[in-house]
């Protein structure tokens, strides 16, 4: 079964598989050049405590990115 | 002259790679329209003087951040000879993306891939010469920081001038089209890349478990950069002590003597005014030198970008990053170098907010001044909650002042930011920063410093047949003209010309007051516990806390923002906080009858 969610929603040690990006042009542009595009796969590494940011890795990049911009991006779980 | 344009993706050693092709002699050059510092270096590549300009690094031609319009600027506007091309080897799947958007533009390219060792390291095996085939650029492969595969990359460079020995503008099409490179991209990567699927758990990674823990990650944090202060401090000011005293003894063994013949104003200009200003300057250079090292320590190793993971649950709230708030916490050292390193903030915005914040860090210069007043007027039981209240009022002010600006200074640029392997630079690295800063201090501020310690010169030394000072000079008759200002606050005449002495430097404050009530130093402690009370003293205090730092610090805010704008705000807003401060106090304690 796959299950939709966001990328805000994941806990550590999860990984999704991004299946569409509801950001703006300039986000997504940006986005992209950091990795996060269709298809690709995303690990949450940790999240920052008092609804901090999270570490993300995509391919061979780390990144933070704060939860509103996670919210952004629509994943689909990968089972463990 | 021919012109060679350094291009990449941040984060990819690009000026580890402009700095080992320039050596020392990088100059930051003057484009029209761009207000980012750009550092430029002529080298004698094949015979040929060629101008090696490093660009910042952006993710994408076509973006909207301020990086991303200012290289578009400048290939706009600029004629090159070619590009060089800076990518980083363990992550060619995404950002060989921007090579391809740079062939667009139909300039000469060479493409560098930097980070040989560690993508080794990582087993990644790149097929050079199948992606040189497949992109039509020669490629070569490099580590900047080691010097490998050095010379090939200069010879790269080196054909592409004698391929385009005239220099041609970018073809302006290419700027306006979105581009759909995205199956290319991977293709590329598919044909010329292998990737081990799985990487061993590193030590980044073990490190980012301890460091950026949930608990332990602040905690660490706040001493990391207690650390980074101390040691930066610790050396620095008794090297900036040691520079202010060669200073003095060469005022005093040589230039007096020289002087002693010289007619009293022209002596007083020499000594008083022209070689202290000069002296200012100088006795910066210490600190900036040791605090770039330092910081190019904690920039480059990626700390820099984990302290703004660490901190953005709080910063966001103010607008500002966890950056800003390393900065600020250095300038309670020196706001001088903190307002130099908001330049690892690459959205104007966010840095202007940082730069508006960091003057009300209390320095160590202010902090002379406050442990002199306390120990004057304070019995020792108070004085302790006399400097803790004053680093209160310094956060608080910090804060307000973000709060209330954040929605003109609001960053545009999404935080996305990497956060990559720890790495140590080289010791040649460090040496570099703090070379290239410290030039650029001094080519940047030094006029302005200079000049501002000679006007106050004039100020308190014009007419030259008074006491400097005194209520006869034109600074005595400004703070007669100022005294309706200053009156409400419990600041009396002798103590705005102080001010005014501030307004060079805090260090100078004590000095100039002793100068001013005719006493020496030693006197001077009984001397303002004799005229002052506490109210007065608290207010005097406050004011200096929150007005403008210094001279320097205003001209590195105007050589940092390049706008004059932003620099008078960055000065009339602290002055009204700060008459507004000590007035409310001034008055409220008078109020309430003490």
């Amino acid at each position: 079964m796959k299950m939709h969610t966001t990328l805000d929603h994941l806990q550590p040690n999860q990984t999704g598989t991004i299946a569409t990006i509801d950001a703006g042009a300039e986000l997504t542009r940006r986005m992209c050049a950091l990795g996060l595009r269709l298809g690709r796969m995303v690990e949450v590494i940790r999240i920052a405590p008092m609804r901090g940011p999270l570490q993300i890795r995509v391919g061979h990049t780390e990144l933070m990115i704060r939860r509103v911009d996670a919210a952004k991006i629509n994943v689909t779980l990968n089972q463990p | 002259m021919k012109r060679i344009a350094l291009l990449g993706m941040p984060n990819t050693g690009k000026s580890t790679f402009f700095n080992r092709l320039t050596g020392a002699g990088a100059r930051v050059g003057n484009w029209p329209g761009i207000t980012v510092d750009l550092l430029s270096a002529k080298v004698l590549l094949a015979g040929n003087m060629v101008e090696i300009v490093d660009l910042p690094g952006i993710y994408n031609l076509h973006g909207f951040s301020d990086d991303e319009q200012v290289v578009r600027h400048f290939l706009e506007s600029q004629a090159v000879n070619g590009l060089v091309v800076i990518l980083n080897a363990t992550q060619l799947d995404r950002q060989l993306a921007l090579l391809l958007q740079l062939k667009s533009l139909k300039l000469p390219i060479t493409l560098v891939l930097n980070m040989q060792d560690e993508a080794q390291q990582m087993g990644i095996k790149i097929n050079l010469s199948r992606l040189s085939e497949t992109l039509g650029v020669e490629v070569s492969m490099i580590s900047a920081k080691y010097g490998q595969g050095f010379g090939k990359a200069r010879t790269a460079i080196e054909s592409l001038i004698h391929q385009q020995p005239t220099a041609i503008h970018a073809d302006a099409a290419a700027f306006q089209q979105d581009d759909n490179i995205e199956l290319e991209l991977d293709r590329i990567v598919g044909d010329a890349i292998t990737t081990p699927i799985t990487l061993p758990p590193d030590l980044s990674r073990r490190l980012d478990k301890v460091l950026l823990h949930p608990w332990l990650g602040l905690p660490l944090f706040f001493l990391t950069v207690f650390i980074l202060f101390q040691l930066v401090y610790g050396i620095g000011t008794p090297l900036q002590d040691g520079m202010g005293w060669l200073l003095d003894q060469f005022k005093i063994h040589v230039l007096e003597p020289a002087l002693v013949n010289a007619p009293y104003a022209l002596k007083s200009f020499i000594t008083e005014g022209l070689f202290d200003g000069i002296g200012t300057v100088l006795t910066f250079l210490p600190i900036i030198v040791i605090f770039f090292m330092f910081m190019a320590i904690i920039e480059d190793s990626g700390y820099l970008s984990r302290a703004a993971y660490l901190m953005d649950a709080v910063m966001a709230r103010l607008g500002l990053d966890g950056r800003s708030f390393v900065m600020q916490l250095m300038g309670l050292g020196c706001n001088v170098p903190a307002l130099m390193g908001t330049r690892v903030m690459r959205s104007r915005a966010l840095r202007l907010l940082t730069m508006l914040v960091i003057p009300f860090s209390l320095c160590s210069a202010r902090l002379q001044v406050f442990l002199f007043f306390t120990t004057a007027i304070f019995a020792p039981r108070a004085a302790a909650a006399v400097m803790f209240s004053l680093y209160f009022m310094s956060f608080l002010m910090a804060f307000l002042t973000a709060l209330v600006w954040r929605g003109k200074y609001r960053s545009h640029e999404p935080l996305l930011l990497e956060l990559p392997p720890y790495r140590f630079p080289t010791i040649k690295q460090l040496l570099a920063q703090g070379w290239q800063q410290s030039g650029h201090f001094i080519r940047g501020a030094s006029g302005y410093i200079i000049a501002g310690v000679i006007i106050v010169w004039g100020l308190t030394h014009y007419p030259f047949n008074v006491p400097p000072a005194s209520a006869t000079t034109l600074a005595g008759q400004l703070a007669s003209w100022m005294e309706p200002i200053f009156e409400p606050l419990g600041i009396d005449r002798l103590l705005s010309v102080a001010l005014l002495f501030g307004f060079i430097a805090k260090e100078i404050v004590i000095g100039a007051l002793a100068v001013i009530y005719g006493a020496g130093q030693a006197n001077l402690a009984g001397i303002l516990a004799h005229q002052l009370d506490w109210v007065q003293a608290y207010s005097f205090m406050l004011f200096t806390l929150i007005y403008t730092p210094c001279l320097s610090t205003i001209a590195v805010l105007k050589q940092e923002s390049k706008s004059w704008w932003f620099t008078i705000l960055a000065v009339a807003w602290p002055l009204g906080l700060a008459w507004l401060v000590s007035f409310i106090f001034y008055q409220s304690a008078r109020a309430l009858g003490w």
